[in-house]
């Protein structure tokens, strides 16, 4: 076969916050790294995050690492990993101040450190007063972080594949995996990329929804690949609404918004949170805030000549504060709503935002699924960090400001592993051509000739399909018929045939293959929330509506190749400290 | 509406042309940007190649020229263009497919300011301190998207592109000049000596006026000339 071959010690695919971070600690060790992006690492969607990063560095509100902690396992309705979580907040110090030493330009109280913001889900002495305990460069903390990282990574030289698509995974028999097949955009050109170690850091999924605050390219590439390695997806029926996109359409409004003095009113002008979430009102976990929109718009009393979203008011405030705070916030409302938020309130709705399931790894980054003793033996020389791994941190509801911070912490972590691995594993296994063929042959099959339904056609298809059967609340009912539709959708996969099978930057090939991934994802989501039989985080049953620790305080594990889902116990024991049991969560 | 726009694929075409496309007004509404538009004409012609991502303006993948103008299409409102609209690439850069562009050149002169943070101190166990003042002298700097929208709008470009720094990477090396934070500031102003890295800018203005954030790249590269003039008194 004549795929042109390169190596590298560790292949990256993703260059967002959760790769870079990764890429930098690796180059500045000397290992020869490749970072695979399908888009310039800028551009990836990391930059899009608004509100900031979580750590209790105390320069606002006393704080400490163990009240973030017990907020996250709170937030996270008890299924979150303790030891990893343990982890995260205890290293979100360090991590926030090796980013400002990178570079990243955060806001900056009088006395010269890191403003904070509060968030939702933050307190105090565990579950006491608010916290402010998410650190922000005004409202374009992801811009700040993804630029500054890539700019360390200039440094450092790392080497950088931009525009290149991974197309799948390469694994010997024994199932290390061996690199990955990649598609140069530009060209078309296929190329092996070889290498003793390799970190999916692919992101999110949002785009299995119709409605949604994600890029466009956030397809779950490296959760669909993992899938196809025979690797189970982890709790993918948890996918979190954000309370406050703007109406139909979806972009993002912080909840910085909240965290800066804004608040929600339904069609009477009232405050309605303060019946939903007495104590923490519009600061109260995600899921929490998410339910009581959509109970507020059922009930009747949603605004705008449909009653169909609720408004996020903030004229309330000093206009130099949202102009100072908030900048983007008020230029996205101004752009998408045509309204000032210094004057008139935006008009939001829950809408589908980040994927807590994802690829099972440890708190050191790397994959683990069951093969055949126990459930978390570790797939040799594969990794996996941020929003498309599964620490799992964010359990069945992730706190704002703690995703950036995941993508930090653990993108670093797996660098450290990685370098640890290098170490001991010096030399490349051999890949034979063989195993390449699955990965070649996903790629031929877009070859095929002919007309048959579209890529496009498909794709809203899917979307929609999403949203009508897996949006914030759900039943039996409504869950069975999804799972149908989805299946159905996916036989008809066969039958989509590209009409442009030119070489050079080829979109529509692009597309093509997302939609492949969109497809395994959407099914794994949706089949994973049609068997849990309970309410817990962001999965809300209506059928079902206690959380049931006795049965459902387990994770789920998605198949692919059986189509079906088992479960492993959550991880209830942190690292040093007691145990936080699950108890009522109410905010 | 009336779409006229740019095609050229390498592979089959001798030369670039223009196309028409039309979109009835049933399946435009007043608030669509012209990304969604182009995203319809793509459902039904998948070979029209453009980039595209957030849709909403902060990964600077969709600068394009539009009615004459460089600006992202995610965050231009169909309506504020007329019944017809011409759409070509962005002036200046190679093409490499219908609206899409070879930004190689953009992204070389934006690594060529070194665009990092410099200290050479040892690292502080904690942040460090920078005043509220002297971090508000970074707003309007770093928030720059990468879009190209001014550098390919720059006539000082696109006479000297390997040249001239243009507006974009310049705007970058005045932000760390700007930073408290970084030590650099003699190599970073060294780097830029000589008549073209940073003095081919005429002050032409094309810059401030295109770019979709709102930034100003001139008033940046007047800071550094300033600066340069400061120290070698
Ligand atoms: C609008 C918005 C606002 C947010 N605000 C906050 C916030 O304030 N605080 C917070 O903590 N979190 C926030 N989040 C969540 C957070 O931003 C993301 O979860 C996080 O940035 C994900 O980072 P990542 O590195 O995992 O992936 P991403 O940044 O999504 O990067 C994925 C990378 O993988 C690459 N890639 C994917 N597939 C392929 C493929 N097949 N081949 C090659 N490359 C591929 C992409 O090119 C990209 O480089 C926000 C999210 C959104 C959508
Ligand atoms: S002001 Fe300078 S950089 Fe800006 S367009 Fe004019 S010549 Fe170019
Ligand atoms: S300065 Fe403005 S126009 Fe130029 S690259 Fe940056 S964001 Fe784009
Ligand atoms: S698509 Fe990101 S800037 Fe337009």
């Amino acid at each position: 076969m004549n795929i042109p071959r390169r190596q590298f010690d560790t292949l990256i695919i993703g260059a967002g916050g959760g790769g870079l971070r990764a890429a930098l600690q690796l180059s500045q060790a000397d290992a020869h790294v490749a970072v695979v992006s399908k888009v310039f690492p800028t551009r990836s969607h990391t930059v899009a995050a608004q509100g900031g990063v979580n750590a209790a560095l105390a320069n606002v509100r006393p704080d400490s690492w163990h009240w973030h902690m017990f907020d996250t396992v709170k937030g996270s309705d008890y299924l979150g990993d303790q030891d990893a979580i343990e982890y995260m907040c205890r290293a979100a110090p360090k991590a926030v101040y090796e980013l400002e030493h990178f570079g990243v330009p955060f806001s900056r109280l009088d006395n010269g450190t890191i403003y904070q913001r509060q968030f939702g889900g933050q307190s105090m002495h565990f579950g006491g007063e608010q916290a402010a305990r998410t650190c922000a460069a005004a409202d374009r903390t992801g811009h700040a972080i993804l630029h500054s990282l890539y700019q360390q990574n200039i440094r450092a030289k790392t080497h950088f594949f931009d525009e290149y698509f991974a197309i799948d995974l390469l694994h010997n028999a024994e199932g290390s995996i061996l690199g990955a097949l990649v598609l140069n955009i530009a060209t078309g050109e296929k190329l092996v990329i070889e290498a003793r170690t390799t970190l999916l850091a692919t992101g999110g999924a949002g785009q299995i929804f119709r409605t949604n605050t994600n890029a466009l390219i956030n397809t779950g590439d490296g959760m669909a690949m993992a899938l196809r390695a025979g690797i189970p997806l982890q709790d993918m029926e948890f996918f979190q609404f954000h309370p406050t996109g703007i109406a139909g359409k979806g972009m993002l409004l912080s909840e910085g918004a909240r965290g800066e003095g804004g608040y929600l009113v339904n069609a009477d002008g009232e405050r309605f949170m303060e019946r939903y979430a007495p104590h923490a009102r519009d600061l109260a976990s995600r899921d929490v805030v998410s339910r009581a929109i959509v109970t507020e718009v059922r009930e009747g009393r949603g605004c705008g000549p449909n009653k169909d979203h609720v408004l996020l008011k903030l004229d309330h405030l000093d206009s130099a504060l949202i102009r100072k705070r908030l900048p983007a916030i008020r230029d996205t409302v101004l752009t998408f709503a045509g309204v000032d938020l210094c004057d008139t309130p935006a008009p939001v709705f829950p809408t589908a935002h980040y994927t807590m399931g994802g690829i099972p790894t440890n708190r050191f980054g790397e994959v683990v699924a069951p093969i055949e003793h126990g459930p978390e033996e570790r797939i040799p020389g594969l990794y996996a960090a941020g929003e498309c791994a599964c620490v799992s941190v964010h359990g069945s509801n992730r706190l704002g400001g703690n995703s950036l911070l995941d993508i930090i912490v653990f993108g670093r972590a797996a660098g450290n592993q990685i370098i640890e691995y290098l170490g001991e594993n010096r030399y490349h296994q051999t890949l034979d051509d063989d195993c390449l063929e699955p990965a070649l042959q996903r790629l031929a099959r877009w070859e095929q000739p002919g007309e048959g339904e579209s890529v496009d056609g498909l794709r809203r298809e899917l979307t929609q399909t999403m949203e009508d059967h897996c949006g914030v609340f759900r039943t039996a009912e409504v869950l069975n018929e999804g799972v149908d539709k989805m299946l159905g959708l996916q036989q008809r996969m066969v039958d989509v045939r590209l009409r442009d099978h030119s070489q050079v930057f080829n979109t529509a090939r692009i597309e093509a293959l997302e939609l492949e991934n969109l497809m395994d994802v959407a099914v794994a989501t949706m089949l994973s929330a049609q068997q849990r039989e309970e309410s817990r985080g962001a999965h809300s049953r209506i059928d079902f509506p206690e959380r049931d620790d006795v049965n459902w305080l387990r994770h789920s594990l998605y198949h692919k190749a059986s189509n079906s889902v088992d479960y492993k116990p959550v991880r209830t024991k942190p690292l040093t400290v007691d145990s936080f049991p699950p108890k009522p969560r109410s905010y | 509406m009336k779409f006229s726009i740019y095609r050229f694929n390498p592979e089959t075409d001798a030369a670039p042309y223009m196309q028409d496309f039309e979109l009835s007004d049933d399946r435009l509404n007043e608030d669509m940007m012209l990304l969604d538009a182009l995203l319809l004409l793509k459902a039904e012609d998948e070979t029209l190649g453009f980039r595209r991502s957030c849709g909403e303006g902060v990964c600077g993948s969709d600068g394009m020229n539009i009615n004459g103008r460089n600006g992202l299409a995610c965050i231009t409102p169909l309506l504020g263009l007329g019944s017809s609209v011409t759409i070509n690439p962005m002036p200046g850069l190679p093409v490499v497919r219908d609206l899409i562009v070879d930004m190689e050149q953009f992204y070389k002169q934006y690594r060529g300011v070194r665009p990092y943070l410099i200290n050479k101190d040892p690292e502080p166990e904690v942040e460090h301190l920078q005043s509220p003042a002297q971090r508000d002298r970074l707003d309007g700097l770093y928030e720059c998207i990468l879009c190209g929208c001014c550098t390919t709008s720059c006539p000082s470009f696109w006479w000297n592109p390997d040249k001239f720094l243009g507006p974009a990477a310049l705007l970058q090396s005045w932000r760390f000049l700007a930073d408290s934070r970084d030590q650099a500031t003699d190599e970073r102003l060294a780097n830029l000596d000589g008549p073209f890295k940073l003095f081919r800018c005429h002050t032409i203005m094309n810059c401030v006026e295109i770019c979709p954030k709102g930034l100003n790249p001139t008033r940046a590269i007047g800071n550094i000339k300033e600066l340069m003039v400061k120290r070698s008194l």
